[in-house]
């Protein structure tokens, strides 16, 4: 079984997020950067299907050379090798060429499944796991929250919760899984793994070396441009309920939801 | 030359749901900015008669798949019968509805499109006949303006519960187009083994009316006997901060913030929530927010339109009563 996890680095969802002189972008100087959480779900998942019907795991990255970081994390939760596709050319690209990127780079390592977070938690976006799909030419199921592979590892059983219900999905291999919270508990990286994994190959390739045309990528060739980036509408702190007891403040909570506010 | 903005609908168990209103309204008022025409589209089976209503929101013209492969959702095939209508028909502008389904099946399509899309929208304007859309970004810490390059259609999918609903106009009768469904092998590699459906009456929390959520201060699991109750005499939803879904007293599917759901209820109760950046990001869109914590220095305050000060195991209870009177 050959897994693939395609890994983003985003800033910590403890972050401030300041906007950039310009407009265009977040400041990024001070941000503390970590692997996107919804990846972590993706590893782990990768890792235990691993232990269960043996194979490999290749975390695969891309960005500049900091998120090397975070593909050593994977490496020390036990995945086996990492690429990280690191080019000044695709600074800035969007969700599409990206996508492409990672499935060039991925295309090559015949992968049996292919794991990649539900979103990125800086963009919000959800499209590069299946754009990755379209791209390869697999299936993909997305928002994933359990994961069944058949005991040959030929087809794979995946649960999607939509709003009201949850579809079960089922597809033979391979395919692109997109992971949810709630599909499992990642690991901890032990002090052992982490020493292991200063050893493990970490291949760096450039845009130019997985056979891709470097104009197709990056800001100038997004095909969603930002026009600028503001700050969210403000919302001022508003009234303090008054009232001398828990029962006379509801009362008057109550009075204000349903008069003034017109929510109830 | 591309024309029109064409939106593409939602049904579950044959109902439409209501965010596919909300985005043929908003493609009404998109449409006629640019004087042009608004064209639905609807997905399932045995939905012919259902399809209609569409039209009473403002669309001009429906087109339904109507196919027993369409009979359930699977990303595949849907993909590729949606890629099939918008080349027939070559929108300017293609919506969908923001939805679990919806932001699956446009990132898929806009792969197959090789255009750009802007998900989980809150706002569009057009520009200079371009569209432009407002995102939230880092679940609404910071919000990004966007617009698409000269590919047309330019695409976006639209928050649930943000654009208004116009009035429906029962008078008005769309045209009915059947698309013809071709979909190959590969289309129809996913099969859909089960369906397993949530509790009856649970609405999601993206899209509740109200929310009533709790965080550390519920103090376990059994402290949410108290919200559950509240949100059963108000018609809300019940969910829950990190702290509380981390602790194990909620499930995941509970969770708002940056790592869980974004919501943009009417109204947003939380109880017990100390307002960490990562839960404000995910409720910022809430129409009306009231915070209840006994710490009068908790940041959620800074975020409320009502903020009670009181310990919650006491005015929550009370609260109930009140909307209980309110009948």
């Amino acid at each position: 079984m050959k897994i693939i996890v395609c890994i983003k680095q985003v800033p910590d969802t403890e972050t401030q997020i300041k906007i950039a002189p310009g407009g265009k972008a977040i400041v990024k100087d001070d941000v503390k950067w970590v692997m996107n959480p919804y990846d972590e779900f993706g590893v782990e998942e990768a890792l235990r299907i691993k232990e269960k019907l043996g194979g490999e795991v290749i975390v695969v990255g891309l960005g500049p050379k900091r998120v090397t970081e975070s593909l050593r994390t994977a490496l020390a939760m036990g995945a086996d090798k990492a690429v990280l596709i690191s080019d000044p050319a695709a600074e800035g690209s969007d969700a599409l060429a990206t996508a492409k990127a990672l499935a060039a780079a991925i295309k090559g390592l015949q992968p049996d499944l292919i794991f990649t977070g539900q979103r990125g938690v800086d963009e919000d976006m959800g499209i590069v796991g299946p754009a990755l799909a379209e791209y390869l030419g697999t299936p993909h199921f997305s928002v994933i929250t359990k994961v069944e592979m058949a005991a040959d590892g030929k087809s794979v059983k995946c649960h999607k919760p939509v709003e009201g219900q949850t579809l079960v999905f089922e597809a033979p291999l391979p395919a692109v899984i997109t992971a949810q919270k709630g599909l499992n508990e990642p690991r901890y990286a032990s002090l052992p793994g982490i020493m292991k994994a200063k050893k493990k190959p970490l291949d760096e390739k450039t845009l130019a070396a997985l056979g891709l045309n470097a104009a197709e990528f990056g800001e100038g060739a997004r095909k969603l441009k930002v026009v600028e980036i503001i700050p969210p509408p403000g919302r001022k702190a508003g009234k303090v309920v008054q009232g001398d007891s828990p029962e006379s403040k509801a009362k008057e909570l109550v009075r204000l939801l349903h008069e003034e506010a017109k929510a109830i | 030359m591309p024309q029109g903005v064409m939106v593409i609908a939602e049904q579950r168990d044959g109902e439409i749901r209501k965010v596919s209103y909300e985005i043929v309204s908003e493609g009404k008022r998109l449409a006629d900015k640019l004087g042009q025409k608004v064209t639905a589209v609807l997905l399932g089976q045995n939905i012919k008669t259902k399809a209609a209503t569409l039209g009473h929101y403002g669309a001009d013209k429906i087109i339904v798949a109507d196919d027993a492969k369409l009979a359930n959702y699977t990303p595949n095939a849907y993909a590729a019968v949606i890629a099939q209508v918008v080349k027939a028909n070559d929108p300017a502008i293609l919506l969908v509805g923001a939805s679990v389904q919806g932001k699956d099946v446009a990132a898929r399509v806009s792969a197959k499109l090789g255009v750009g899309m802007a998900q989980d929208c809150t706002a569009f304007s057009i520009d200079n006949g371009r569209l432009n859309a407002i995102r939230p970004i880092y679940a609404g810490k910071v919000y990004s303006k966007v617009t698409f390059s000269d590919n047309s259609p330019h695409m976006a999918t639209a928050r649930p519960n943000v654009m208004p609903m116009n009035p429906p106009d029962t008078s008005k009768a769309a045209e009915l187009v059947d698309a013809g469904v071709a979909l190959n092998e590969s289309d129809l590699k996913i099969k859909v083994a089960d369906v397993v459906r949530d509790a009856a009456g649970k609405v999601d929390l993206t899209e509740a009316d109200k929310i009533v959520s709790g965080g550390r201060g519920m103090k376990g699991p059994e402290g949410f006997k108290v919200l559950e109750d509240l949100a059963a005499a108000m018609g809300a939803s019940v969910g829950a901060s990190r702290s509380a879904v981390d602790a194990g007293w909620r499930p995941h599917a509970d969770q708002v913030g940056q790592t869980g759901k974004v919501v943009s209820p009417n109204l947003y109760i939380a109880c017990g929530i100390s307002g960490a950046i990562q839960h404000l990001a995910g409720m910022s869109t809430s129409k009306v927010v009231v915070a209840i914590n006994k710490d009068p220095e908790a940041p959620i305050f800074q975020k409320a339109d009502y903020g009670v000060v009181d310990d919650l195991f006491n005015v929550v209870p009370a609260l109930t009563a009140e909307i209980k009177k309110l009948g």
